[in-house]
């Protein structure tokens, strides 16, 4: 399976993501936001970081980079998007997902091991995952999704929402909701469910000696699906 | 403006030093001069009190590829792998202005990082602040974590460890002091010497602004009344460029373009320039008007004392130029060629095409003043004879519970969650351990680092405080299961004017040397902070220790939780229940006097190498360094940690449980130990002769001591976690 990760100025996890995904077995390449086109992949990745600084609002920048109307043509075709954290914010600056991300309700920066519920199986990320909860790793400041009580019902009718925030058993409450996101998510998909953005990084829970390895989980079950 | 006795008192230079500037130009230095020459002179960027302390100290090695002068120190991890690192304070700043000030000191300290060609791969940082009950010291404690935060997250270096303590004597001066560790191949090293003449002198990153203007004067002054009329002294930090600046370096030094490369610290522009010209012994000339400006007007004088961030001076290769442009412009970073390197041993600044300053290179570093200063031995306090019939009252679980809640042992779990401690995947001890540790991306090897500081034992007696961090630094490496390689050490002190605040700087810095060099643990870089002091009240003396150590196969990493139930737990070295400086005689006897403990540097080193020794064998599966709080503390940690419990043994010939359970005794670890390995762990410690005591086995969820001690570890846990949380959210 061929991805690309997107490198902004500014991008800190696009190392991160090219050795997870290498390690998994995708022919990964990197490219630079200034150029116009995208290299043929199945699968498109934004990355973490502080693209452009995140001077003005986080993503507004990236999202009118040059190399972002390859990526929504992409998306619009169908292609697989993915954007962690940043890489979130920046596809619902662009339009291709629904709402926004404010600051975390209690105002600071959270570095730490979550709980996320996967909500919906019916898409190329999560079809056929063993697991229902997942271990993953948070490390944002402005994390807390909100969106209108029309997009949010929408969201749900369509089952677009992917992820939210739980406890080890899948309570999803105030107490397991780390960034005051509304109704805990973590994560959510376009209308096709080829476009998928969420805050949790999965790319750096990908052995043992890290925070945890449920990471590889989610990139492993990428590729199974692509077969 | 006529410059004049009274123009450069202002300037922070004193009478004689004034008078010496005249003598050695042989005329009167022109205002650009003189600000040249005050910040050249400071004490900040020329350590004229520290200096001839600083000279004995231990920096030498066969692990040292580059010890103290440069912009950090550089040691070597074999396989032509070598670890870049220094700590630096910036402490005046950040009581200022509390963000910006924690922020651009991590950003100077990676600049002097990847300065060297190194990739940043790892941050650390020592934070002190004033009592708890004092009314600046919640909104400080905010804003330098958020500084931190801000800065470092955003680069995407994670913060792997971390030190806060609390301090009355912090209460007008806290200090923040920032460390990296980079990566580099050894072969690839960058230096500050500049060589060869007529090189191009480039100037990249952001442009240069009025911010900062005496920067460096101002931290080597005290404060009085007047400090908030210094905000506009601190500069403002842009991690984002920082970020850019860093990518666009280590880009152009893929190849041989570069002679020499200076990162705009302190002085900026100024320091930069005389110390590139000074170590390669040449001159430099300065066109001013080619630097990249800001603001408008900005004159000479300020364009060479802005403190503007982000900013690095390059001796570039000739007709390399617009190769490196190239690169710069990729990064949309500001390039100007603003001048060359010289013969004539002077700095030669042109401003509109004209000369406005010129003065020999050596008169601003050779012959900088160096002071003697007098100062004062401090003698080691009589031990205390502990009324041992009032312990009685006291209740082992009760002590322990405020011991775990006490401001300096508390989890500062607040704090690292602001952190990013994941970023770059390499992380495999987070904060909160022994040391944070990352991994060597690729390789099976990893880096351990953790910053350490005794001011109470320093203060109580400077000699064996010195010896002491420098031990607790190498326990918190072995505990991980690293070899420790080397120190970096940032030295904050009061005012050296003082007799006695100097005495505590050359004690400490005695102690530091003597037991670095017994534990073959040479100081490769640091700097010095003095005159911390406001209204003439000085802090506690504060050397910080950041040591460095590696792990061959992080496989044998080790970490403090207790890991199975019916293991074994040893305490290995001597106790003797040293209860004078402790946290238990301040906390429970409010007894502040008496002497740290004594430091044996044979023990540290043969007890050290016992425990290294087990560890490579995979012959234990835990350990944690007794320090602060005693056998109990470091106990209850593991537990913690573990969420498993522990039964200690009635100990035979225990003279006083509170002295065994709470004593600050050095040289002593906690180690666990799986049943089958049992006899191979009994031997090894024979053969070191080294003394243990069976304390233990990890068992079920409870601390339990005889009839004294029955503590659930959620309620334990409770005691420990939460103080900092209370504390900022109340």
């Amino acid at each position: 399976m061929r991805s690309s990760v997107i490198i902004f100025p500014g991008s800190n996890c696009d190392r991160d993501m090219d050795v997870a995904l290498k390690k998994f077995g995708f022919k990964n390449q990197m490219v630079w936001h200034n150029d116009q086109s995208i290299p043929k992949s199945d699968l498109i990745v934004l990355p973490g970081g502080f693209s452009y600084g995140d001077y003005l609002r986080c993503g507004s920048i990236a999202s009118k980079s040059k190399i972002i109307k390859s990526v929504i043509d992409f998306a619009n075709s169908g292609g697989l998007v993915l954007g962690i954290c940043n890489g979130f914010q920046i596809l619902t600056e662009t339009g291709l997902l629904n709402g926004i991300l404010q600051q975390n309700k209690f105002l600071n920066f959270i570095c730490s091991n979550v709980f996320i519920k996967v909500k919906d199986k019916q898409n190329k990320y999560f079809k056929d995952l063993k697991k229902d909860i997942l271990e993953l790793h948070i490390a944002h400041n402005e994390g807390n999704y909100f969106c209108s009580d029309d997009e949010l019902k929408s969201l749900e009718d369509n089952n677009q929402i992917a992820v939210t925030y739980c406890g080890e058993d899948g309570a999803e409450n105030e107490a397991t909701n780390p960034n005051g996101a509304i109704k805990n998510i973590a994560g959510i998909f376009n209308k096709n469910k080829n476009v998928l953005g969420m805050m949790p990084h999965p790319e750096r829970m990908i052995d043992k000696y890290l925070s945890g390895e449920d990471g590889s989980l989610f990139f492993k079950n990428i590729l199974d699906n692509f077969k | 403006m006529e410059v004049t006795e009274a123009v450069a008192i202002d300037h922070g230079l004193k009478k004689e030093e004034f008078s010496k500037i005249c003598e050695l130009l042989k005329r009167t230095p022109n205002l650009t001069e003189l600000a040249i020459f005050s910040a050249m002179w400071n004490e900040h960027c020329s350590y004229k009190s520290s200096r001839k302390h600083l000279k004995k100290m231990h920096t030498k090695g066969k692990q040292v590829i580059q010890g103290p002068g440069e912009n950090a120190g550089v040691i070597d991890i074999g396989d032509d792998d070598a670890i870049v690192f220094k700590i630096e304070s910036h402490n005046h700043p950040s009581f200022i202005e509390p963000y910006q000030g924690a922020a651009t000191g991590v950003g100077g300290i990676m600049r002097d990082v990847f300065t060297m060609g190194a990739r940043p791969i790892a941050n650390l940082n020592s934070i002190h602040f004033g009592s708890p009950q004092h009314k600046k010291t919640r909104n400080l404690l905010r804003g330098v974590v958020k500084g931190i935060g801000g800065y470092g997250n955003c680069i995407g270096v994670p913060t792997i460890a971390g030190q806060t303590t609390f301090d009355e004597s912090y209460n007008g001066n806290i200090l923040v002091n920032a460390m990296t560790l980079g990566l580099v191949n050894k072969n690839k090293i960058f230096y500050s010497k500049a060589a060869g003449l007529d090189k191009p002198v480039i100037y990249v990153g952001s442009k240069t602004g009025r911010d900062g203007i005496h920067g460096a004067s101002m931290a080597s002054a005290t404060f009085d009344d007047k400090i908030e009329e210094k905000k506009p002294t601190v500069q403002v930090g842009d991690p984002f460029t920082e970020k850019l600046l860093l990518e666009a370096c280590l880009e152009l030094m893929a190849d041989n373009s570069i002679i020499a490369i200076q990162d705009m610290g302190a002085a900026g522009l100024t320091s930069s320039s005389v110390e590139m010209a000074s170590k390669g012994n040449l001159g430099i000339e300065l066109n001013l008007s080619e630097v990249p400006c800001r603001e408008e007007k900005m004159t000479p004088y300020e364009i060479m004392l802005s403190e503007s961030q982000e900013r690095m001076l390059i001796v570039l290769e000739k007709g390399k130029e617009e190769h490196a442009k190239k690169i710069f412009d990729k990064w949309n970073l500001d390039f100007a060629v603003i001048g060359k390197t010289t013969n004539s041993k002077k700095i030669e600044l042109i401003f509109d095409n004209k000369k406005v300053a010129e003065i020999p290179i050596d008169l601003l570093a050779e012959n900088a003043p160096i002071y003697d200063r007098p100062w004062k031995k401090t003698k080691l306090p009589q031990k205390l004879k502990f009324d041992k019939d009032e312990f009685k009252s006291l209740r082992l679980s009760d002590c322990l519970k405020k011991i775990l809640s006490n401001s300096n042992i508390s989890d500062k779990k607040w704090i690292w969650d602001q952190y990013d401690h994941t970023v770059m995947g390499d992380t495999i001890q987070k904060p909160g351990g022994n040391a944070g540790v990352v991994r060597v991306h690729g390789t099976n090897k990893a880096v351990a680092a953790s910053v350490d500081s005794s001011a109470l034992y320093c203060f109580s007696h400077p000699l064996t405080g010195g010896k002491q961090i420098v031990c607790e630094s190498y326990r918190n490496l072995i505990s991980v299961g690293a070899k420790p390689i080397a120190i970096t050490n940032c030295l904050n002190f009061g005012n050296p004017e003082k007799e006695k605040n100097m005495g505590e700087f050359v004690e400490c810095v005695e102690g530091i040397t003597e037991a670095s060099k017994y534990l073959d643990f040479p100081v490769v870089s640091g700097n010095v902070s003095f005159y911390n002091e406001t209204k003439d009240k000085g802090i506690k003396p504060t050397p910080t220790i950041g040591g460095v150590g590696l792990i061959p196969d992080y496989q044998q990493m080790l970490t403090m939780d207790f890991k199975t139930e019916g293991n074994l737990v040893y305490v290995i070295g001597k106790t003797d229940g040293h209860l004078d400086q402790s946290i238990f005689a301040r906390e429970l006897l409010n007894e502040k006097k008496g002497p740290p403990p004594t430091v044996n540097l044979f023990n540290e080193k043969n007890i050290g190498e016992t425990v290294l020794d087990l560890s490579r064998k995979n012959l234990i599966v835990s350990c944690h360094d007794v320090s602060l709080g005693g056998i109990l503390t470091a106990v209850s940690k593991m537990c913690i940690k573990g969420k498993k419990g522990i039964k200690i043994n009635t100990l035979k010939g225990l003279t006083n449980k509170y002295e065994y359970f709470f004593g600050e005794d050095q040289a002593r670890y906690i180690i666990e130990i799986p049943k089958d390995s049992l006899k191979k762990v009994n031997d090894i410690l024979n053969k070191y002769s080294v003394h243990f005591d069976e304390l233990g086995t990890v068992n079920g969820q409870s601390i339990e001591y005889k009839d004294d001690i029955n503590l659930p570890i959620e309620e334990l846990a409770d005691a420990h976690k939460y103080w900092l949380k209370k504390y900022m959210d109340s």
